[in-house]
């Protein structure tokens, strides 16, 4: 135990000085009012106490423009507050474009994530200094939330949707990693840690923990097992189904005459229940996967369809995966050479 | 009650509540009660109509699958029934107000009839769908939700479910499962009215209304019009809409 | 300065609303406003201190950081069911059942309110809705948190959340009853001469709670029905298994449970109100603007719900608009507090037991609003979101706001109510220890809420232990400060001094009567000829400062 009492957390993410700055804001507007209103209550109350027991004092009339003043004054203090916190929330909240993307599924009571290089890890996250670093959650049962307060901030982790959640940390150490939405028996055990490395300790990290297939290349094996390439193309070029191969991140336009953008949430729903969302000029031939991949098995998948990028072009999030599959001419970014 | 019967007037009327000054005020208190008892009933019936639409929305395919399924002439025969039943109940509180009291005991009694009538049509088309398994879950135990699913080249059978494409049976079961809140829940409305009718009915034999003294019919009324509304909406929402999809 | 002058009270007959009839099937089937709310008194205080026991079980279970005391699974019941029966078997009808029953058709100068048979069906409901709970509480309890989020609650909770949902389900239709019933009575029972604006400021709140009840409370009604079913029969609109949104629950919920905090703290408002001008002797300072707050409170409480899912997968836009929708329902509470300490300028303060409530009630209500402004902001509350920050936060809106000004309200009509005087040096003793005990539980939680520290965590990281140390030594200060109270009012109602008819020398109209009232109130209905805390003729009325001369009415 430390000798002082600390009043904020470790400030470890590009959020936390942001958010702790706020913070202070709102605490000083605070303890100003408080001190005002209380200091002013306790003066009335001393100067204007009763002096005898039948005293009525003149009645006073109210007044416009202190109404005025006292309403405006704070409606623009509160103003203040609104847009300082929502240029911070609207930041957070966009998912930067060339982050280190992990999935993460949280189940009762235990966080699996997995890196686009393919170690797996449980109840903890390992992430280097100084990078972005995009979650990608999802949860096989009920309500999680991913939460880290050295970073200031946390998402929910919901079943049947991805929800995404990014930082960029600062400071090497170790962090709690809490889930935050009450989930059951165990919520309060479902808890780890994040462990924030230097670039090389982690590249020492990720090679000490070869071994497991990346999740694209697992999501190719799971393309041919599952048979989809029957349709889709050995290499996702289409066939009887639609074109895969870079077709991620673009609109499509649907049978119905309107369109989709292809993202997790499509990908997902088109295993899922094929019929709902009908890529123009195919038929409604597909079969449901549902029962048949579990939520890790999607991530997979899903993981595979983005790494197949139309004239063998990878994105960089997933560069080191296709290294093994279609892509051989892609170079592993400096910060992940594994192997 | 009848017994002491007394000639009316305003100030110590026989119906007149204690803590109430006079005849007026009582009426005034009845009805702005009735009225904001309405308010609450259209909230509780807002937070199915939001469900509806955002799964209306999220899956058109299904729900207008679900719908057509649907027995449209059922439904517009009960639309029917239920406006009739709204304009004899409007002529009792007329012929309670000016005080004629075998036109009023009929209009009660048409009305009362007719919401049965209602209710037994909704009966029947609640029975085609325990047939064609359209129940959803579990909500009668042992008879799950399973309907038949008509491919496409098959001879076309009624009992069967026409899925248009991009409509699965799984969101099918969300449409049945909203119609059956909703018109269940409009259903429990319909019997709780034939009640109160009842009562009124009993009560307008046995002469305890007059000019002066009718806010329970007028009262009864105004819920009864709001069940018929409710009614007039889930109509279109639920057999309407997206029918042209079908036969268009 | 006038003195006061005795206002006319008629002599104490020995006939009144207690004594008039004897029996326990006059008391089970009374239709009298005065009746049916002390049965509610009775209730809620039974079902306070069950929740207060639960409250003391968390407190002593987070005393050391493994989880020692309880296990996990009891301990979520435990939280849980703090959480249901404080909320919807005590803060929400507290004040509108038991003084609001008692005192609206009294301040109207009416003989009952609208309608008292439904007033007796709600009291029944409420029971019935009460007894479900408990029964659920006794064969096993449930887990799933006061918000039942789905699909938790719905598919993987194994406990009584059906029988428990029922319960609530039931319980709002009381709560419907008594709303509908207080508005038709502010609407047509209102005696001759008392105009709205003659209507004291706690007919304005509970005016404004009740359009709260009506609008808010069948919808989560449907979601609770809804919920229900999900669980027994395997439907799913909620389920993402079968299609569905569990965020549209939430939706639904918090539509209707963020209105409520409103539905809480409202009518404590309009009882600080009555207790700050009755006790300084002096009009309430802006009169219509603390009225018209409230209703402004009401709407914009219904617009807000969504700043409780900043950290679900709610679009980015939609947070915006909450937040800043979330800012400004926090101005006209803004209005109240500040006119609150305008009307003590000048004013002749007492110290007395209720007038000490409220000098707190402005203290912890401040506190309580400011800190929602954090959670208001949205990117300190996606960090705070679910700590222990929401945690003393809310409490201090439900327990330093709703709580207190239901003390000091029972406190300021327990004259009128039983006829008796409570003790006074026990009251002042007794809301002093309230009000540090309670400082010391919530404040320390604040800090623990922005180191981290999640709620509903059944154990946590030891470098959380010296908040909770404080927390629990807090709530036993706070828990003995609440025996005391509902010892001398038992007390009292045998041994208390006799209470005049008017026994604080205060002009409105619940003190033109005898204490405790007759039955129908009055002897003869009252024409109202002066507004609200008139002290004093109006022509004496100061024009303060520089600030006029627009004289505002008053």
């Amino acid at each position: 135990m430390q000798s002082w009492i600390p009043l904020v957390p470790e400030s470890a993410s590009s959020f936390s000085w942001k958010v702790d700055a706020l913070y202070f804001y709102l605490s000083g507007v605070t303890l100003f009012f408080a001190l005002l209103i209380s200091g002013m209550v306790i003066f009335f109350v001393i100067r204007y106490r009763r002096r005898t027991p039948y005293e009525i004092p003149r009645p006073i009339a109210g007044s416009h423009k202190l109404e005025t003043l006292w309403t405006v004054i704070p409606f623009i203090i509160a103003m203040t507050m609104f847009g300082w916190g929502a240029r911070i929330y609207f930041e957070q909240y966009k998912p930067p474009a060339n982050a280190i993307e992990v999935y993460v599924v949280g189940k009762q009571w235990m966080w699996k994530l997995q890196h686009a290089t393919g170690q797996r890890e449980i109840n903890e996250l390992h992430v280097p200094v100084g990078r972005k670093i995009k979650l990608i959650m999802t949860s096989e049962d009920v309500i999680h939330d991913f939460f880290v307060p050295a970073f200031r901030t946390k998402a929910d982790v919901v079943p049947g949707r991805y929800t995404t959640l990014w930082f960029e940390p600062t400071k090497p150490g170790t962090y709690h990693l809490f889930c935050a939405e009450y989930c059951g028996m165990n919520h309060s055990g479902m808890t780890g840690s994040v462990i924030v490395m230097e670039p090389r300790e982690f590249d020492n990290w990720l090679s000490g923990n070869t071994g497991s297939m990346t999740p694209a290349t697992a999501g190719q094996q799971l393309y041919q097992t599952l048979g989809c390439a029957s349709c889709h193309g050995a290499n996702g070029e289409g066939g009887r189904g639609p074109t895969l191969a870079g077709a991620f991140g673009k609109m499509t336009p649907l049978q119905d005459g309107g369109s989709v953008r292809v993202d997790e949430p499509y990908i997902r729903e088109s295993i899922l229940n094929p019929q709902a969302k009908i890529v123009a000029g195919f038929g409604p031939i597909m079969p449901t996967f549902q029962g048949q991949v579990s939520e890790d098995q999607l991530v997979q998948l899903m993981a595979y369809i983005k790494s197949l990028q139309a004239g063998g072009q990878t994105t960089p999030a997933t560069a080191a995966s296709p290294a093994q599959s279609s892509s051989p001419a892609n170079a592993p970014s400096p910060t992940r050479n594994i192997r | 009650m009848a017994t002491e019967a007394t000639a009316p007037e305003i100030h110590g009327h026989r119906s007149l509540q204690h803590h109430f000054e006079n005849m007026e005020q009582q009426r005034e208190a009845g009805t702005l009660g009735m009225w904001v008892f309405l308010v609450t009933e259209i909230m509780f019936f807002g937070g199915m109509f939001l469900a509806y639409t955002l799964y209306r929305s999220l899956y058109p395919a299904a729900f207008a699958s679900a719908s057509n399924h649907l027995d449209i002439t059922l439904g517009a025969v009960n639309t029917g029934v239920l406006i009739l039943s709204s304009f004899t109940m409007a002529m009792a509180v007329y012929f309670t107000q000016i005080g004629k009291r075998r036109p009023q005991v009929l209009c009660l009694l048409l009305t009362l009839l007719l919401g049965l009538t209602f209710l037994g049509i909704k009966a029947v088309e609640y029975h085609d769908k325990y047939e064609d398994r359209l129940i959803p879950g579990r909500l009668i135990p042992g008879h799950s939700f399973n309907p038949q699913v008509q491919q496409e080249g098959q001879p076309v059978d009624p009992h069967k479910l026409h899925l248009l494409p991009g409509a699965t049976v799984e969101k099918v079961e969300m449409f049945y499962w909203i119609y059956f809140a909703m018109t269940g829940m409009h259903a429990l409305h319909m019997i709780i009215g034939a009640g109160l009718l009842t009562f009124l009915l009993i009560f307008s034999l046995k002469g305890r209304f007059d000019p002066e003294y009718h806010s329970p019919v007028e009262v009864i009324g105004l819920y009864w019009h709001f069940v018929d509304i409710v009614w007039i909406f889930l109509f279109p929402l639920l057999y309407l809409l997206g029918r042209h999809l079908e036969h268009g | 300065m006038r003195a006061i002058e005795s206002f006319e009270v008629p002599a104490p007959p020995r006939v009144n609303y207690i004594n008039a009839q004897y029996g326990l099937k006059s008391w089970l089937l009374t239709k009298d406003h005065k009746r049916i709310a002390l049965l509610y008194l009775g209730s809620i205080t039974f079902f306070f201190f069950i929740g207060g026991l639960y409250a003391m079980m968390i407190r002593l279970e987070l005393l050391t950081p493994q989880g020692d005391l309880l296990q996990s699974t009891t301990y979520n019941k435990v939280f849980t069911q703090h959480g249901i029966i404080m909320i919807f078997f005590f803060l929400i009808p507290s004040i509108p059942a038991t003084l609001g029953n008692f005192l609206i058709p009294m301040m109207i100068g009416a003989k009952d309110l609208a309608f008292p048979r439904i007033n007796l069906l709600s009291w029944y409901i409420y029971l019935l809705g009460g007894v479900i709970t408990i029964y659920a509480l006794l064969a096993g309890g449930v887990d799933t948190g006061w918000t039942f989020y789905t699909p938790f609650s719905t598919t993987f909770s194994n406990s009584y959340v059906v029988a428990t949902g029922l319960g609530i389900f039931i319980n709002g239709f009381s709560s419907i009853l008594t709303g509908l019933n207080f508005i038709v009575t502010i609407h047509t029972m209102r005696a001759p001469g008392m105009t709205w604006f003659r209507m004291p400021l706690f007919l304005w709140s509970h005016y404004a709670t009740s359009l709260i009840m009506i609008l808010g409370t069948p919808v989560i009604a449907i979601t609770v029905l809804l919920l229900a079913f999900e669980r027994l029969a395997g439907v799913g609109i909620f389920n993402p298994a079968l299609g569905g949104d569990p965020v549209l629950f939430q939706h639904l919920f918090w539509f209707y449970s963020h209105p409520a905090v409103y539905i809480m703290v409202l009518p404590s408002m309009g009882v600080i109100s009555e207790l700050i001008a009755n006790f300084s002797r002096k009009n309430i300072f802006g009169y219509s603007f603390v009225a018209f707050s409230s209703l402004a409170i009401a709407v914009f409480g219904f617009l807000v719900w969504g700043h409780h899912l900043f950290v679900t997968p709610q679009s980015v836009y939609a947070g915006m608009i909450f937040s800043f929708l979330s800012f400004a329902v926090a101005i006209p509470s803004a209005i109240k507090v500040f006119n609150w300490t305008a009307t003590l300028y000048k004013s002749s303060i007492s110290y007395d037991t209720p007038m000490l409530y409220a000098l707190g009630f402005i203290g912890l209500f401040t506190v309580g609003g400011m800190t929602g402004l954090f959670l208001a902001s949205l990117a300190v509350d996606v960090h705070l979101s679910d700590t222990y920050f929401v945690v003393a936060h809310f409490h201090y809106i439900m327990v330093g706001g709703a709580l207190m000004g239901y003390l000091g309200g029972l406190h300021y009509w327990w004259p009128k109510i039983s006829g008796r005087m409570y003790p006074e040096g026990w009251g002042r003793f007794s809301a002093l220890v309230i009000f540090v005990g309670f400082n010391l539980t919530f404040l320390p939680q604040f800090v623990a809420g922005y180191l981290g520290m999640p709620r509903r965590y059944h154990a946590y990281p030891p470098e959380f232990q010296v908040f909770n140390v404080l927390s629990t030594a807090g709530a036993s200060i706070l828990g003995f400060g609440m025996l005391i109270p509902a010892i001398y009012f038992v007390w009292s109602m045998r041994y208390g001094k006799h209470a005049e008819a008017n026994p604080w020398h205060l002009p409105g109209l619940e003190w033109r009567t005898q204490s405790p009232p007759p039955t129908e109130n009055f002897e003869e209905t009252p024409i109202v000829t002066w507004d609200a805390y008139e002290f004093a003729p109006r022509e004496e009325t100061e024009v303060v400062g520089k600030f006029g001369p627009e004289l505002e009415r008053i």
